[in-house]
């Protein structure tokens, strides 16, 4: 019987099972940001363990609220900035050099096929767009992470899409992930591993694998991951040119990390996703998702592009071009928050920032803030956002507010029209 | 070790997510304690009073996919505080499972028609349970009827459990 690439990564970094179906990880890499990692570092001075496992393998991020928008911000910070100087962690990335943790750690080239990730932040299933295991853990898990480099797991059974055909014009890896959750529920895949394979993803750029992979969570998976390739090799080049001759040496050596073709599944889904439209959230749970045209007209307040699911340079591009020329309507604000330093620069190169301007959008500098209702654009009660973010919990943009999660295509399409409305219309 | 024994309160509601549980905005606190009049505030239950329903209760009974989103701890923080160690439902977000047991807390998984049962029989009631973790059993208590439910959960939950977290455990075996 072969083996799904969980499996193999499982078998690579297993320091012993203590007990049954319970695998103790060696980690590649322990992410960390300022809402989650302080009450861990406090946690550890106070029991006088204030130490890291290798200082080399631990990144850090200020992102969640950053600048600071208060004293208990500005001391969560403090704490992880103190804490990453104290123990050597060069890759800390302060206010002026961060971003969104899923969108600078993939950029800064820290994931590799292969590898074992852990960080306090859910939406850590994104970076099993590199054929990585990647997991979202609580602040005890980080916390053990931090100090002795190892986590533990139960075996990751997997279920496997077969994605066949092609997306239509004007239909995203957005679309995708909210069709895939609409299918499995919000609990359909909770403990497993979701696969995503096939030509649709072939074809798809390392933005719009992490666009997918970052979803996984809502539909309770551990961690989404796409089998790694020529796209995999071409994004990480610039950081492993020195390991390998060629990108075809580098392409063997991750081949590795890829399921058997004997491998075994929970289950296999698989979908001809051709006729796929633009889809978008109604209700509180990312699995209540209709098409855009069946949802047309619903009445928005604020549209945000942005977050570690759509902040990424081709959402920004795909925005500004159907916002390109374009006003808002009137009855909307618009936020675009760019995910990384990077990320911003290059928009700005291209004319894009000025694009969104032009059109009426603010433009925030790098940060998580108002996916999650803490920062830089919370919603008042009874209002609803268009949003490229992963969540549509009840008040999770602010209380009493509403949240339509969507693609940067039609959260553009949206601002224009003041109200949901569907891309196509516009040259895309 | 914990206190797992105490007033019950049911919550009658599947996928209630963290945040629910506790609110995003209040992820800035760098203490657990400071967590405590927030908990639950944002669950959207109707007839669910949050100040008069939580008082006093240590167990939660709920239904499939309790502590879905979010990763952060400062959901089974927020609960501890407020002196709730043991949550019943009948199926959990992989995370949330995980962070209790880290904490030394239980999340404990009963089949569809127990869970049906607990709420057919004690909703409404003044219930109480007390989790039996030798014998791995729930003993529910109401005015005019009491009884004991077999639960199974893993030896690596149950050692959590005992040595009062992951940390601990970890730092002695790795």
């Amino acid at each position: 019987m072969g083996k799904t690439i969980a499996e193999k990564i499982f078998d690579a970094h297993r320091v012993n099972m203590p007990f049954p179906d319970t695998h103790v990880l060696k980690l590649d890499r322990v992410f960390c940001h300022e809402i989650t990692t302080p009450i861990a570092i406090t946690d550890l001075m106070a029991r006088g363990m204030d130490r890291v496992f290798d200082p080399s393998k631990i990144k850090a991020v200020i992102d969640h609220v950053t600048p600071a928008k208060d004293s208990k911000t500005a001391e969560q910070g403090k704490i992880l900035r103190d804490w990453a100087k104290r123990h050597g962690i060069k890759d800390f990335f302060d206010i002026g050099r961060n971003g969104v943790c899923h969108a600078i750690f993939p950029e800064k080239g820290f994931v590799r096929p292969g590898y074992t990730v852990i960080m306090g932040d859910s939406h850590t299933c994104t970076h099993g767009a590199f054929g990585a295991f990647a997991a979202g853990v609580g602040t005890t898990d980080l916390e053990v992470g931090i100090l002795k480099g190892v986590c533990a797991f139960h075996f990751p059974k997997t279920i496997k899409f077969v994605l066949n055909g092609t997306l239509k014009t004007g239909v995203y890896a957005k679309d995708l992930i909210l069709f895939i959750i609409k299918e499995l529920t919000v609990n359909g895949a909770t403990n497993m591993v979701i696969e995503f394979t096939g030509p649709v993803i072939d074809v798809m750029s390392m933005e719009s694998r992490m666009t997918l992979c970052n979803m996984a969570i809502e539909a309770g998976g551990t961690c989404g991951i796409c089998y790694p390739d020529k796209t995999t090799v071409d994004y990480l080049w610039e950081f492993i040119k020195d390991e390998f001759n060629t990108k075809e040496d580098a392409l063997k050596e991750y081949s590795q990390w890829i399921s058997d073709a004997d491998a075994s599944y929970e289950k296999v889904y698989e979908y001809d996703v051709t006729n796929l439209e633009p889809m978008v959230t109604f209700g509180y749970k990312p699995d209540q998702v209709k098409s855009v045209n069946e949802m047309t007209g619903t009445k928005i307040d604020q549209v945000y592009i942005g977050s570690c699911t759509n902040g990424r340079i081709e959402d920004l591009r795909i925005a500004a071009s159907i916002i390109k020329d374009k006003k808002i309507s009137d009855d909307v604000r618009a936020i675009v928050s760019p995910a990384t330093p990077d990320i911003y620069s290059v928009a700005l190169k291209e004319g894009l920032i000025e694009i969104f301007q032009k059109a009426g959008f603010c433009v925030t500098n790098p940060t998580c803030g108002a996916c999650l209702g803490m920062s830089n654009g919370v919603l008042a009660n009874g209002e609803a956002c268009a949003s490229t973010t992963n969540r549509n919990f009840n008040g999770r943009m602010g209380k009493g507010g509403t949240v339509h999660l969507m693609s940067p295509a039609t959260a553009a399409a949206s601002a224009i029209e003041g109200k949901i409305s569907n891309s196509p219309l516009y040259k895309v | 070790m914990k206190e797992f024994s105490g007033k019950v309160l049911f919550l009658d509601r599947s996928d209630i997510n963290t945040d629910e549980i506790i609110p995003a905005k209040y992820l800035t606190e760098i203490t657990k304690e400071a967590l405590k009049p927030n908990l639950l505030e944002d669950l959207s239950l109707t007839g669910f009073n949050v100040k008069d329903d939580i008082n006093d209760k240590a167990v939660i009974v709920t239904r499939a996919n309790f502590g879905c989103g979010s990763s952060r701890e400062h959901a089974p923080w927020a609960l501890e505080v407020n002196g709730i160690n043991v949550v019943i439902a009948e199926s959990f977000a992989r995370i949330f499972r995980q962070n209790m047991y880290n904490c030394g807390m239980f999340s404990i998984e009963l089949p569809n028609d127990k869970i049906e049962y607990l709420f057919e029989n004690y909703a409404g009631k003044d219930t109480s349970i007390s989790i039996d973790i030798d014998n791995d059993k729930i003993i529910v208590t109401s005015l005019d009827q009491s009884e004991e439910i077999d639960f199974k959960v893993g030896e690596f939950d149950k050692t959590l459990v005992k040595e009062g977290g992951w940390v601990g455990y970890a730092d002695k075996n790795y």
